[in-house]
C-alpha cells in the first residue's frame, strides 16, 4: 500500500509514543505511584498538620492553596523524568540507531517523545489532583486556563528533558538537572506560599523563576487569583515552548550528543 | 545501476583521528559485497556514514542513484542494516522490536505483523517472540537484528560483522538465509572477519587499511593473486626431502612436511614427486585460508 510522507511519518510518531506509553505503564510503580505517594506526604505533612496552623490565604485553606502547585510539581517532574530517562536509555543502549536508520524525521522524534512525558505528566497530575479531593474540596473556576497551563507546562518540561538527555552522557547527567535546579525552582516558585508574603526583594528575584508562573497560572483556573498576570505568564510558556522546540531540532539536527 | 556509490569519502572525527581518507568505493545492484580490514581500519564509520549514524566530513554518497544528502528519508528505505555492536531494546519483547522498527519506517502494525511473524519464523526465533534480548543466545540477538532490518523489505543490507560471537551451526544457517536474500535480487555489503564467509559467499571484496581503499576486485581473483599456497603433507616416515627442494619443502616433525604449490604446479605432479622419494602420504591439507593469507600479507604491506 502507497502512503505519503506525512502519513508514514504519522504512523512513526504513533509508533514512538505508543511505546513510550506502554514503557511508563510497564514499570507504573517506578512511573505512576512515587510522584503519587511523595504528594500525598505532602497533604498530609503541610496541609493537614502545619496548615492548620497557618490559616487562610486569600480566603481560602492552605490545604486548598498548595493543591494546584502540587499538581503541578507532579506534572512537571513526571513529564521531565518521563523523556529524560526514556531518551537517554535508548541512547545508552544504542537502540536510538533504530530510529536513527530510518526515515523518522526529527519532528516525529521530538514530536514522540513530548507528547510521552506529556501524557504521563497529566496523568500523574490527574491522579494527584484525585487524591487531593480526599484532603479537601479545591473549586474550579476556569476550567479552560487549567487545562491550558497543565498542557503547556507538561509541554515545556518534556521539551526540557529531551535537552538533558541529548546532552547526558552517563547516568549522573540525568540527574544533574532535577537536583540542582529543577526542584529548587519548584520549591521556590510559589507551590506553597504566595509571593507576596515574601520581600521586595525577593519577590522580584522571584518573577525570573519560570515554575511561578505555571503554578500561579494554574491556580487561578482553581480559584480566580494569581501573583502575576495570567496572559503574560501563557505567552511566557508558548514562548519557552517556541524556544526549547527550536533547541531540540537544531541539537538533533546537528546531531549533538547522538551522532558521531 | 550502482547500489551503493561512494566518492571521496572523508571523516575526520572531533579527536582528530582521520577514519577514513577520500575513500571511493563502487557496488553493483545485486552485489555480494565483502568490506574487509582489521578493527580501526574505517568499516563501521563507512557503514555509518551511509546509514546516517556519522557524520562525513567530505564526499558524497549515492545509494541507488540518490545522493544521501539531499533525500535521505527515501534513502533510508532501501537500506537495512545490521550493526556490529548488539542494539537492541532490552525492555522490548521480540516481536515488539520488529513491530515497532516496522512503525519507524511508516509500516503500520496490521501490516508490520505478518512480517515480522514470517522473519521470526524463518531465523528461528518464533519460539523466543514474547521474550525480551536478555533471554536470548548471543546468536539468537544476532539473528533478532537481522530480522529487524529486514522489517521494511530493504534494497540494500548492511552487515556489520553479523556473524561475530555466532556457532558454526548458526553461522552456516545464517550464510544459507542470506545467500537466499542475494539471490532474489538484495545488495548485501558485508564487513566480517571470518574470511572464510567472504571466500564462501561474496562475488566482489575490498580490503580498507587505515581509512583507504588499498585493493579492490572479485573475491576469485583475490584469492588468485596468491602465487604460492602452503600445503602440509603428512607421510608414514620421512626418507629425506631433497628430490622435493623445488617445492620448499620443509621437515616439520617425523611425519610432517610443508610444501609449497605455485598456481601453475598441479597436485599430481606432486604427488608424483613424493612417490619417487619412496615416502607414502596419509593425509594432505592446506595451511590457514587461503584468504586470510592473502589479507594478512596486503596489510604487512
Amino acid at each position: 500500500m502507497i502512503r505519503s510522507a506525512f502519513q508514514e511519518q504519522c504512523i512513526a510518531f504513533e509508533t514512538i509514543v505508543r511505546r513510550e506509553i506502554a514503557r511508563f505503564t510497564r514499570i507504573w510503580t517506578q512511573t505512576l505511584l512515587p510522584p503519587v505517594i511523595t504528594q500525598t506526604l505532602y497533604f498530609v505533612i503541610f496541609g493537614k498538620f502545619i496548615g492548620s496552623r497557618i490559616g487562610d490565604i486569600h480566603g481560602i485553606s492552605y490545604m486548598a492553596f498548595i493543591v494546584p502547585g502540587l499538581v503541578m510539581m507532579a506534572v512537571i517532574n513526571s513529564a521531565f523524568s518521563n523523556v529524560v530517562s526514556s531518551f537517554f536509555s535508548v541512547k545508552f543502549q544504542r537502540s536510538i540507531e533504530e530510529v536513527l536508520v530510518s526515515p523518522t524525521s526529527n519532528t516525529a522524534i521530538i514530536a514522540g517523545y513530548v507528547m510521552g512525558g506529556v501524557i504521563r505528566g497529566i496523568l500523574v497530575g490527574l491522579i494527584v489532583f484525585i487524591v487531593s479531593i480526599f484532603f479537601t474540596r479545591p473549586v474550579i473556576q476556569h476550567f479552560g486556563i487549567i487545562i491550558i497551563f497543565i498542557i503547556l507546562t507538561a509541554f515545556v518540561f518534556s521539551l526540557a528533558g529531551l535537552i538533558n538527555a541529548i546532552f547526558a552522557k552517563k547516568f549522573d547527567d540525568v540527574s544533574i538537572f532535577p537536583t540542582f535546579v529543577l526542584t529548587p525552582l519548584t520549591y521556590l516558585g510559589g507551590v506553597f506560599y504566595s509571593v507576596h508574603s515574601l520581600p521586595g526583594f525577593w519577590q522580584k528575584i522571584s518573577l525570573f523563576n519560570p515554575i511561578l508562573y505555571m503554578v500561579n497560572g494554574f491556580r487561578y483556573g482553581f480559584y480566580g487569583f494569581s501573583d502575576v498576570g495570567v496572559g503574560e505568564s501563557i505567552l511566557f510558556l508558548v514562548a519557552l515552548t517556541g524556544v526549547l522546540t527550536y533547541a531540540n531540532f537544531y541539537l538533533l539536527e546537528k546531531g549533538i550528543g547522538i551522532k558521531s | 545501476m550502482k547500489a551503493i556509490e561512494i566518492k571521496n569519502l572523508t571523516k575526520t572525527y572531533a579527536n582528530g583521528t582521520q577514519a577514513l581518507k577520500n575513500v571511493d568505493l563502487q557496488v553493483e545492484e545485486g552485489d555480494f559485497f565483502a568490506l574487509l580490514g582489521a578493527n580501526g581500519a574505517g568499516k563501521t564509520t563507512i557503514i555509518g556514514i551511509v546509514t546516517d549514524l556519522v557524520k562525513k566530513t567530505s564526499g558524497e554518497v549515492n545509494i541507488l542513484g540518490r545522493n544521501i544528502e539531499q533525500d535521505f528519508s527515501r534513502v533510508k528505505k532501501f537500506i537495512g542494516v545490521v550493526p556490529q555492536e548488539i542494539n537492541l531494546n532490552i525492555f522490548e519483547k521480540v516481536i515488539d522490536i520488529l513491530i515497532t522498527q516496522a512503525g519507524y519506517f511508516g509500516i503500520p502494525r496490521l501490516e508490520a505483523i505478518p512480517q515480522a511473524e514470517m522473519l521470526l519464523k524463518r531465523l528461528g526465533l518464533w519460539e523466543k517472540r514474547f521474550g525480551v534480548p536478555r533471554t536470548l543466545s548471543g546468536g539468537m540477538k544476532r539473528r533478532l537484528m537481522i530480522a529487524r532490518a529486514l522489517m521494511h523489505r530493504p534494497r540494500i543490507l548492511f552487515l556489520d560483522e553479523p556473524t561475530a560471537g555466532v556457532d558454526v551451526e548458526i553461522r552456516h544457517e545464517m550464510w544459507q538465509y542470506l545467500r537466499e536474500l542475494n539471490t532474489a535480487g538484495m545488495t548485501i555489503l558485508l564487513t566480517t572477519h571470518y574470511l572464510e564467509e567472504v571466500e564462501q559467499m561474496c562475488r566482489n571484496a575490498a580490503i580498507i587499511k587505515g581509512g583507504e581503499i588499498i585493493m579492490r576486485d572479485s573475491v576469485k581473483k583475490l584469492v588468485q593473486i596468491m602465487e604460492r599456497e602452503v600445503y602440509v603433507v603428512s607421510v608414514q616416515h620421512i626418507s629425506g626431502v631433497g628430490p622435493l627442494a623445488h617445492y620448499k619443502a620443509k621437515i616439520m616433525d617425523d611425519t610432517t612436511l610443508e610444501v609449497e604449490l605455485s598456481r601453475l604446479e598441479t597436485m599430481h605432479d606432486f604427488v608424483l614427486a613424493l612417490a619417487k622419494t619412496g615416502m607414502i602420504m596419509t593425509d594432505i591439507r592446506p595451511k590457514g585460508h587461503r584468504l586470510e593469507k592473502l589479507f594478512l600479507e596486503v596489510l604487512k604491506e
